[in-house]
């Protein structure tokens, strides 16, 4: 087992599966001959060739619609958009078409297509640098949308989502890819469906995914010095969301944190807190706690910037408070 | 072209017109329900385009008013209407209606209702066949209201960039629903407007299915020989309304309405056949009665009679049936 750069799990699983299949190619805006602006695609031009490795003009809402029009007549394309709020701009081809077009025929026509992105709150990036949109693509039927946290989480589900028959939206953050972890060498594949606990414990259950999972996990060592066990879950897939993995955690800690690093209105925190309600209500001892970004754009200021979002120890107080030893 | 194969394209012609035309009298008994975009008036393009290039091989996407552009790539007519009649036997199972008819065999990948979004899907078919490296071609339908959209752009500039095999026929019925050409864009003939992009194109009469299938043949033979994308601009007029719900007269005035209706493609064919020697009036009236016999005895009765979707069936097709790939294992059921 290898230790590995979160881009450079993507790159991997990108070389297998151009390498595995002849129709599977990618496009995005400088993913080709300049390597990908998060390195992703690095080298794979040259490997792969300009029909399979596609420096995109900017034009993300044709370039996703191309790669939907391919996927119908059987190609698999891997699509960057090099950042969650540019996607916005492909909205119609992304949530009109591809997540529409399997059911609007009856099940003829199939989208295998990956959409992959990174959101997220970096450093000083600004308003339009910094949006989180899962709670759009979460939202919308016939999508799967993953947030792996992890690298090997990163090529397990790449490779997945590529095989898999259905549109699927792998968002990512611009602050983990150079985050190093284990990666196996054997090649393998990750469910779309499915938590997990990264971090045992009987006190508290923390829920979270990307960027948030992280914060989490920094918070658990913090409570751990205080004599607090928390268990970290790791959503992975925001659609559908693992509900009866949070159930026996529950079931075992009885008390909740959600995390999430996007605003609580209409957020994942609001519907990671109905499955909650609706699926685990009887485990509770009291009602669910999230930890979220302010309603505000983000903004430039560090301070500001820092102030606008969530971050471990805000995890760590919120849950001090649950469990009233503040 | 061989005079049975004239005599058929136009019994087909009328067919079509006398299928949209019994599709208004359904909806008024409101055995089609949603939107009802019809086609009477621009018959001469889908068939003279359709007509010479390879139905259900060559890939055909369209807008919303796709129901004759579906029948000529091959879709059983019985399954149109049984779609428009939301029933389980019509060609979309009853889940998409008469803006989002689908024939997957017969490479008639759909009808959209969002103006412009079948630009980069055609783009997209066409990146298929350069992949696969088959000799099909991609054509892609659209009225010239979709010009005026960021996809229009985007797409024209990226299909001569990678030189990809898609044809753009723009089906030019000078009205985006109510309003002109002339108050939509400064730019009035839309072959121009790809011209900037370094795109070949042209234009000519849409209404002469004869003109149609001559330009066809051009552009045709310039996408399938691997020289890039070609558009081709038809010019042509709606009789009806935009859909049911529009008279198609408040921003169209009487006269113009005329001057178009002495164009109708079928009666300009019709006169041409007769003229020809190879049609005569008695034959064409026998021609229209048949049409009008067969929709009646077997194509409103099939889609009358069918069932319509299990109720317990509402969630299938929203994903994949088998959810093995989607878990990861992958030597079940994915690639």
């Amino acid at each position: 087992m290898a230790q590995a750069f979160y881009w450079d799990a993507l790159r991997r699983a990108h070389d297998e599966e151009l390498a595995n299949d002849p129709l599977v190619f990618a496009i995005g805006e400088d993913i080709g001959l300049p390597g990908g602006t998060y390195k992703a695609t690095q080298g794979l031009f040259e490997k792969y060739g300009e029909h399979r490795v596609i420096d995109a003009p900017i034009s993300e809402n044709s370039y996703t619609g191309l790669g939907t029009g391919a996927s119908m007549t059987g190609c698999r394309p891997i699509i960057e958009i090099m950042s969650v709020n540019f996607a916005l701009l492909a909205t119609d081809q992304i949530i009109n078409a591809a997540a529409k077009i399997r059911y609007m025929s009856g099940g003829q026509v199939a989208c295998p297509i990956v959409i992959r992105s990174p959101g997220g709150v970096a450093h000083q990036l600004g308003a339009q640098h910094s949006g989180r949109l899962e709670k759009v693509f979460a939202g919308t039927s016939g999508l799967r949308v993953v947030t792996p946290a992890f690298p090997a989480d990163a090529y397990a589900m790449l490779k997945t989502a590529v095989r898999c028959n259905d549109p699927v939206v792998i968002l990512e953050h611009e602050a983990i890819y150079n985050l190093k972890g284990e990666v196996p060498d054997e090649e393998h594949f990750a469910p779309l469906e499915g938590a997990q606990v990264v971090r045992e414990g009987s006190d508290v259950t923390l829920i979270g995914y990307l960027m948030s999972t992280h914060w989490n996990l920094a918070a658990a060592d913090k409570l751990a010095e205080a004599g607090i066990s928390a268990e970290v879950i790791d959503l992975r897939a925001l659609k559908p969301i693992d509900g009866e993995t949070i159930r026996a955690s529950l079931a075992k800690t009885h008390k909740a944190v959600i995390a999430t690093e996007d605003e609580a209105p209409v957020g994942m925190s609001a519907e990671i807190m109905a499955v909650i309600n609706e699926q685990c209500f009887f485990e509770l001892d009291g009602p669910p706690v999230r930890v979220t970004a302010e309603d505000v754009p983000v903004p430039y200021n560090e301070k500001l910037e820092r102030a606008a979002i969530p971050d471990a120890d805000r995890v760590a107080g919120a849950t001090r408070k649950l469990l009233g030893s503040s | 072209m061989e005079a049975a194969d004239r005599r058929r394209l136009l019994g087909e012609m009328v067919f079509a017109r006398r299928f949209e035309e019994r599709c208004a009298e359904a909806y008024h008994h409101r055995d089609i329900g949603g939107f009802l975009h019809l086609y009477p008036g621009q018959e001469a393009c889908a068939f003279g385009v359709q007509e010479r290039a390879r139905p259900a091989y060559d890939y055909v996407i369209t807008g919303y008013r796709d129901h004759v552009h579906a029948i000529k790539s091959g879709t059983d007519p019985k399954a149109v209407m049984a779609e428009l009649f939301a029933r389980e036997t019509g060609c979309s199972r009853g889940r998409g209606g008469s803006m989002h008819l689908f024939d997957a065999a017969n490479k008639f990948m759909g009808g959209y209702a969002l103006v412009g979004e079948p630009f980069p899907l055609a783009l997209g078919l066409a990146k298929g066949i350069q992949l696969q490296g088959t000799d099909q071609i991609a054509v892609c339908f659209l009225g010239e209201g979709a010009d005026n959209q960021g996809t229009f752009h985007e797409t024209m500039n990226m299909a001569q960039l990678w030189e990809l095999p898609v044809l753009f026929v723009c089906e030019n019925n000078l009205y985006a629903i109510g309003t002109s050409l002339e108050r939509s864009t400064p730019v009035h003939d839309q072959y121009k407007r790809v011209q900037a992009y370094a795109m070949e194109a042209s234009q000519t009469d849409g209404q002469d299915v004869d003109t149609v299938m001559a330009s066809a043949d051009q552009a045709i033979e310039h996408v399938r020989q691997g020289h890039g994308p070609y558009f081709l601009e038809l010019m042509t007029y709606r009789l009806r309304g935009h859909s049911m719900s529009d008279s198609g007269r408040g921003y169209r005035s009487e006269d113009e309405i005329k001057e178009w209706m002495e164009r109708d493609p079928i009666y300009l064919f019709r006169d041409r056949l007769i003229a020809e020697g190879i049609l005569t009036e008695a034959e064409f009236e026998e021609m229209d009665q048949g049409a009008q016999q067969r929709i009646d005895d077997e194509i409103i009765p099939f889609a009358e009679e069918s069932p319509e979707p299990d109720i317990n069936e509402l969630t299938r097709y929203v994903l994949d049936d088998d959810p093995g790939p989607a878990l990861g294992r992958v030597n079940e059921g994915g690639k």
